[in-house]
């Protein structure tokens, strides 16, 4: 590995507005009286829900259990009553299965499983399965099962944290290396003993020196190695950073441990950390609360199930009505409708955007400037895939590699004629595998 | 009346939130940007010209301008188009146009031009960015193959003088064959006949300047082009220094600045990748040398530009380059 990290193709440098929130301690979210947990969290096989209404519940507890491989557990954010099994609003603007839990006030553990104290010396394969188990997924956005990362099937030599956090806005991953940074270190050194690795490198973007500063002094020990990062977004997308640190490309289509690469957020890192020493289950993460319109940014630890409008209440609500409200970054965040959606494991941010950002913009036609194929970063051209798009030529898009977009969005960003150049994507990648599943059928 | 419970803190109206896909910021550019940027980067040739051929070079360009802003718009009412004057790009045209037509242009070939340029340059094509060829170029090569001893009657430069230059005609730098009539000096700053936006180099290269620092233009266009130009004329002139000037005289002198910071730079109708844009300057510079050394017209780089413009998809078909992560399915398919 070298130790000067590698600069990758395109990239944008949107003005980062992370100052709102960047100071701003992480304080913990006061117990609600309601918490309404979304059952499918993750990425993966839908799961199957062992409470009824009804029930008691302890703070842990099971709530839904895995139903495959690809597939985690979901637990009690607190202790009290399953008070309904019903459907609430969902990130994606869709009703999703959910369960309410009212809180008993006594938030008393109920971990369906003891701490490993000694896991320097406990089995990999234990290990694996409590990260299973504690229901851990990929917090920094995605939400894929952790331990199917950890089961690669080809040899893996390098574990690669991620915390470059390059999305704007987002401080939750920066104050977590800050203030715990050597539960980030532990968290590494336990995923690098599952997969039989003596070490591990945390990407962190440049911005972010006290939080670099911070894992330094405690990395050595645990012969963990920080590595300061460019700042260019998107710097924090998977195959960007195996890029920038090790040199090596991820195939299209593939996964990283295609080249030898186990990749894992460092929030994720942390609830591995709680899962393994201190016996908890995945149930609360680190969240920023930022934009413009609020009355006072910041970084929460919320439990699962906590509604937005609690969140936004924290952050002493707004100042003016803002245009959006985002899950998430701006750059590829999701935009939601409703404030009853809840903060589910991969929330990494609840973020408004003030209307002046947010102008209506009119397409108008490619006056072919190229900015778009400067700043792809996977090199590919944006400008005639959406082209091919617009003309319904899906297959013409699939032979210009649309399929390696990442989504990340830097071409609409800079686009002049504000093109929706990453919607057209998006409907690109799903027309052409609808076509593909047609196919198989056959 | 939970309402009432907690009115301190505001919360948004959910009613009121707009759902979107991402990204959710932009960038600040527009095409009113760029097409800003371009008529700043003009400036200081625009000056020039005033400078050397007073007044009638402001009437020439303020006739091609307003008169190419106005055409677009009585074509928009026409073809029910919305209004789109405001972009800039059509004002940007006529300016480009008044700066390949001579000072002593008569009024008729200035809307001429300009209605040749948004008509039949751009907007039969649907307007801007479906144009294949330069809307400026097509304009001046259509109105020196239909009024040659008027396309090619120039103006001798008076420096300084507002009123002057009427009838006097003088020779382009370009047009004796072999010799030079110019000095190097003059065609640098610009005392030499020519159209407005040929005459001094020195100008256009502090708007290519510009429009490099902002990334506006391709580098690989004005450097290939250029360097061409250079290697060919240089060559040919170091083994029959009879047949045509030296290097430096043929970059400085006619429209070569202005072809290839401006006009070969193009963002509509050259190509998109930075491979292509090499090709596209390369293939301007080795057709503007042959017509110019041994081509019946003295000068060439419109048409070496309009040539390029109309292979442009071609060669942005032909330079895609491998996306990332492409090298290794391919590697992995042949093991």
């Amino acid at each position: 590995m070298s130790d000067k990290p590698r600069k990758f193709k395109g990239g944008v440098h949107p003005n980062d507005s992370k100052a709102l929130s960047a100071s701003k301690a992480v304080v913990n979210a006061p117990l609600l009286d309601k918490y309404t947990v979304i059952i499918n969290q993750h990425i993966g096989a839908p799961l199957e829900v062992v409470v009824k209404k009804g029930d008691v519940v302890k703070k842990g507890q099971l709530l839904a259990k895995a139903t495959g491989f690809v597939s985690v557990p979901l637990h009690s954010p607190t202790s009290g009553t399953v008070t309904a099994l019903e459907k609430c609003p969902g990130p994606a603007c869709v009703s999703v299965p959910s369960i309410e839990i009212t809180a008993d006030g006594n938030d008393e553990w109920g971990s369906p499983f003891e701490p490993i104290a000694d896991w320097q010396n406990a089995e990999p394969a234990a290990l694996k399965q409590r990260v299973s188990d504690a229901g851990i997924v990929g917090m920094g956005g995605a939400g894929f099962p952790s331990h199917v990362k950890l089961s690669p099937t080809k040899p893996v030599d390098t574990l690669i944290l991620n915390g470059a956090e390059c999305e704007p806005y987002l401080t939750a991953d920066h104050r977590l290396m800050l203030e715990q940074a050597e539960d980030v270190v532990l968290g590494a050194a336990i995923l690098a003993r599952i997969l039989g690795l003596k070490t591990a490198v945390i990407g962190v973007e440049n911005n972010k020196p006290d939080a670099i500063e911070a894992l330094n002094k405690v990395a050595a020990k645990y012969s963990v190695k920080v590595q300061g990062l460019r700042v260019n977004y998107p710097q924090g997308a998977e195959k960007q950073l195996i890029y920038a640190l090790t040199g090596r490309e991820v195939p299209i289509g593939g996964l990283p441990m295609d080249v030898g690469c186990v990749v894992q957020n460092v929030a994720s890192a942390i609830a591995v950390y709680e899962a393994v020493v201190k016996g908890h289950p995945s149930i609360e993460r680190i969240t920023t609360v930022t934009g413009e319109p609020l009355v006072n940014p910041g970084n929460w630890r919320f439990r699962i199930g906590t509604p937005i409008s609690k969140a936004l209440e924290l952050a002493g609500g707004i100042n003016v009505q803002p245009a959006k409200l985002l899950l998430g970054g701006p750059m590829m965040g999701m935009a939601q409708n409703s404030l009853d959606v809840t903060v589910m494991k991969n929330t990494s941010g609840i973020l408004l955007i003030p209307v002046e950002t947010v102008s209506q913009y009119t397409s108008e036609p490619c006056i072919r400037c190229g900015k778009c194929v400067t700043a792809c970063p996977m090199d590919i051209l944006p400008a005639t895939i959406s082209q091919a798009v617009e003309n319904g030529r899906f297959d013409w898009a699939e032979q210009l590699n649309v399929l390696a977009c990442i989504e990340c969005g830097s071409c609409s960003y800079l686009c002049p004629s504000r093109r929706p150049l990453n919607q057209h994507f998006k409907r690109a990648k799903a027309e052409i595998m609808a076509a593909r599943r047609k196919q198989q059928k056959k | 009346m939970t309402e009432v419970e907690t009115p301190a803190i505001q919360l948004p109206d959910a009613t009121k939130l707009v759902i979107s896909n991402s990204p959710h910021i932009r960038g600040g550019e527009t095409i009113s940007n760029i097409m800003v940027h371009v008529l700043v980067a003009l400036a200081p040739a625009v000056a020039a010209a005033v400078w050397f051929f007073g007044l009638h070079a402001v009437r020439v360009m303020a006739l091609c301008t307003i008169g190419s802003m106005l055409i677009e718009e009585i074509w928009n009412k026409c073809a029910k188009r919305p209004s789109s004057w405001k972009d800039g790009s059509a004002a940007l045209t006529g300016l480009l146009l008044a700066m390949n037509l001579s000072a002593g242009a008569p009024w008729w070939i200035c809307i001429l031009g300009s209605i040749i340029a948004i008509c039949l340059g751009k907007q039969l094509f649907g307007g801007l960015g479906y144009n294949p060829f330069n809307p400026a170029l097509v304009a001046r090569v259509a109105l020196l193959i239909g009024f040659p001893s008027l396309m090619t009657s120039w103006v001798t430069p008076q420096a300084g003088k507002w009123l002057a230059c009427d009838a006097l005609t003088g020779a382009t730098p370009l047009g004796a064959s072999g010799a030079a009539v110019a000095s190097l000096n003059d065609l640098l700053i610009g005392n030499v006949g020519g159209c407005l936006g040929e005459t001094s180099a020195i100008a256009l290269l502090i708007g290519g300047i510009y429009l490099l620092i902002h990334k506006l233009i391709k580098w690989q266009v004005p450097a290939a082009f250029i360097g061409t130009v250079a290697i060919i004329t240089g060559i040919t002139h170091h083994f029959c220094p009879e047949m045509t000037p030296p290097a430096l005289y043929h970059v400085l002198a006619g429209g070569l600045m202005i072809g290839a910071f401006f006009m070969a730079t193009d963002i509509v109708t050259s190509p998109m990748t930075a491979n292509g844009a090499l090709i596209f300057g390369f293939g301007c510079g080795i057709i503007t040398s042959v017509i110019r050394i041994w081509g019946g017209y003295p000068e060439g780089v419109s048409f070496s530009i309009l040539f390029m413009n109309a292979l442009t998809p071609l060669i942005d078909r032909y330079t895609i380059g491998k996306p990332f992560g492409y090298i290794r399915i391919k590697k992995e398919a042949a093991q």
